[in-house]
């Protein structure tokens, strides 16, 4: 368990979503039942924290427990149990740094070497440009591509000490990214020659 | 080996285009309305018949998961497909999603027709954005072709799919967390009985499957029970996604074969272990819960429920970690143990106390700052966190420590030795 509070600077303007948020978020209600709004409590944070630029407020919590008819408390709880809601300001990067035993061991020390070096030396602190900021995470669920990060909504994932240091380069410049395998791998394939599905009739079809 | 023709995930790797038209092509989505048409008891009889085992962890036989919804409760039925795959070593379910997901989206409404659900949700961990974006851009296109919705297929089902997602918490894996977690709340196991089944999703009758579980039955229908049954061995049928990661040379998914040896499995597809097989330490072979298991077990043991089992491990979700001889693997397992205690919910105090005592105990016994009575406590506190609590995480937490005890013993007490030997010099100085 992790201990896990709001910042204790909290905004004092109240929050609201954007237009499109608030239509976004009247179409997803109606995927529940009527009285299970509910339910939307983890979206709408996720969505909310998103709009807000990267974390949870007060003022997000009390106004999603307004719009989904929920305790305050109740939307607190869930906001300080899921760790993919940060409670303080991230950077415009958020690194998150997969960690776990299977990126340990295909070297995701050498990967958090480089953001301390580049971004700040303690996790979840912002860089000196205010842009970046990283965090150690647990598994990510794609350690057949280790070791990988998360950077916003994208994974870059068989990264090294050089590939991972030009993504963080290329961020620094504003320049665009390419997310997924930086060694060339299409997802989770064996490098060289495909040890399965090679079968053309199997593979694009025509065998049932 | 297994053949490319008796492979259900056609486009594992994603190298084929992923949309309607190309699964179609690959056999996807072919003949479900006669499958459905053959009724609700002919489906789950053939899903007993196929011995398909659970593919998320656990590996209760699938058809009888099924068959546990009531007949005629006049209720609203679930399905919840949990795609929250979270299990150090699991990266099977995001490759379906994201490469093969009409065959997950055909198995939820066959599933969803022989439990008698007609609203299904699929619940993704919150870090998979793309691979849900993917997801429901297939789901939209099978609503479009009518494949979903009203009359679903043409089936004279009417099937609803709506994906939800969490926001990083392993524990809602945990089938009744998932469903709280999907009730809006924290992700906190519910006592059972009752079970899902009975009282599940807003207290209604509710089943909970594995991606995989999912996708293959429609394969598994169309081919029939025998034809998976007569693939691995007696208990352990069927093809399997195996997740490879850490010391190998070509880390990957493959579908094999259950049943496969596991070093066959390494050196096939995986291409060997890094500096040999001569150089493999330990494996941990069905992700991180499950005890390791050192080489010359791994010499011979083979890649099933019941095999895994005998060797005192598990099959877990078929996530291989491979640990060569230059890990530290007091460390590998201390890392762990961190995990678990990052991602244990707090509710039962065996649990929310004792992963962080094992934990700091972990973490003093990589450096040998310990005493070797600790080692005996340690494992007796494992003894005592196991069994103890709502949910199977306890377990988990205690189960790869017991097993780095079983097998590295002499490697602790090294460790403790070698300390207290360089304390004492650097005292004597």
């Amino acid at each position: 368990m992790a201990v896990r509070r709001l910042s204790p600077n909290q905004p004092k303007e109240p929050f609201e979503f954007s237009e499109e948020n608030l239509a976004w978020a009247k179409e997803q209600l109606k995927k529940f039942p009527e009285g299970r709004e509910q339910s939307a409590v983890i979206p709408f944070l996720w969505r909310a924290q998103n709009q807000n630029g990267g974390h949870v407020t007060q003022p997000i919590i009390n106004y999603l427990a307004d719009m989904l008819n929920m305790a305050e408390i109740r939307v607190y709880e869930v906001a300080t149990f899921y760790t993919m809601f940060n409670l303080a300001p991230v950077g415009e990067h958020l690194v998150q740094v997969c960690t776990t035993t299977p990126c340990w061991l295909r070297g995701s020390d050498e990967i958090v070497k480089v953001c301390k070096s580049k971004i700040a030396e303690k996790q979840q602190t912002l860089s000196e440009d205010g842009k970046f900021s990283w965090m150690e995470v647990e598994c990510l669920g794609a350690c057949a591509n280790a070791p990988m990060i998360q950077i916003g909504d994208d994974y870059f994932e068989d990264l090294d000490e050089k590939s991972m240091e030009e993504i963080l380069d290329r961020l620094a410049k504003g320049e665009e990214v390419k997310p997924g395998s930086q060694t060339g791998r299409t997802s989770s394939e064996p490098v060289g020659e495909l040890t399965s599905l090679t079968d053309p009739e199997v593979i694009q079809g025509g065998a049932k | 080996m297994l053949q490319d023709k008796d492979r259900i995930f056609t486009n594992l790797y994603g190298r084929q285009d992923w949309r309607l038209e190309a699964a179609r092509k690959r056999g996807a989505w072919d003949n479900t309305k006669e499958l459905i048409g053959k009724g609700r008891d002919w489906i789950i009889d053939e899903m007993k018949a196929s011995n398909l085992r659970g593919r998320g962890g656990a590996g209760f036989p699938t058809g009888l998961k099924w068959s546990f919804m009531p007949k005629d409760s006049g209720l609203q039925h679930y399905l919840v497909v949990n795609a929250d795959e979270s299990e150090p070593g699991t990266c099977k379910d995001r490759e379906i999603m994201r490469n093969d997901p009409h065959l997950l989206l055909e198995g939820c409404l066959v599933a969803g027709f022989a439990m008698g659900a007609t609203k299904c949700y699929i619940y993704l961990r919150g870090e998979y954005i793309r691979v849900r974006e993917r997801l429901q851009a297939a789901v939209d296109e099978a609503y479009d072709a009518g494949l979903l919705g009203p009359n679903a297929a043409g089936s004279g089902w009417d099937f609803d799919i709506y994906l939800h997602h969490g926001a990083g918490a392993y524990i809602c894996g945990e089938e009744t967390a998932l469903l709280e977690s999907l009730e809006g709340k924290k992700g906190q196991p519910r006592l059972k009985p009752p079970f899902p089944a009975n009282m599940g999703l807003y207290g209604m009758p509710t089943t909970v499957n594995n991606v995989e579980s999912i996708a293959v039955a429609p394969t598994i229908l169309r081919r029939g029970a025998a034809w998976f049954d007569g693939l691995g061995r007696p208990n352990n049928a069927g093809t399997k996604i195996f997740s490879i990661s850490g010391h190998v040379n070509n880390p990957c998914n493959v579908e094999e074969e259950m049943g496969i040896p596991l070093r066959e499995l390494i050196e096939k597809h995986a291409g060997g272990v890094r500096g040999g097989w001569s150089n493999l330490l330990a494996v941990i072979p069905g992700g991180s819960s499950v005890p390791l298991i050192p080489k010359d077990v791994c010499d011979t043991v083979l890649m099933d429920f019941d095999s895994l089992r005998e060797v005192q491990s598990g099959l877990g979700t078929a996530a291989v970690i491979v640990m060569d001889k230059s890990t530290d693997v007091i460390k590998a397992i201390a890392r762990l143990a961190y995990f678990y205690k990052h991602e244990s919910c707090g509710q039962c105090t065996p649990c929310r106390e004792g992963t962080g005592w094992m934990w700091r105990v972990m973490e003093r016994l990589v450096t040998g700052d310990a005493d070797k009575s600790e080692i005996d406590k340690l494992f007796d506190v494992t003894k005592q966190i196991e069994g103890h609590t709502i949910c199977a995480l306890g377990d988990a937490a205690a189960w790869p420590i017991q097993g780095l005890i079983r097998h590295f013993r002499p490697e602790i007490e090294k460790r403790i030795e070698e300390a207290s030997i360089s304390r004492s010099i650097a005292a004597a100085e």
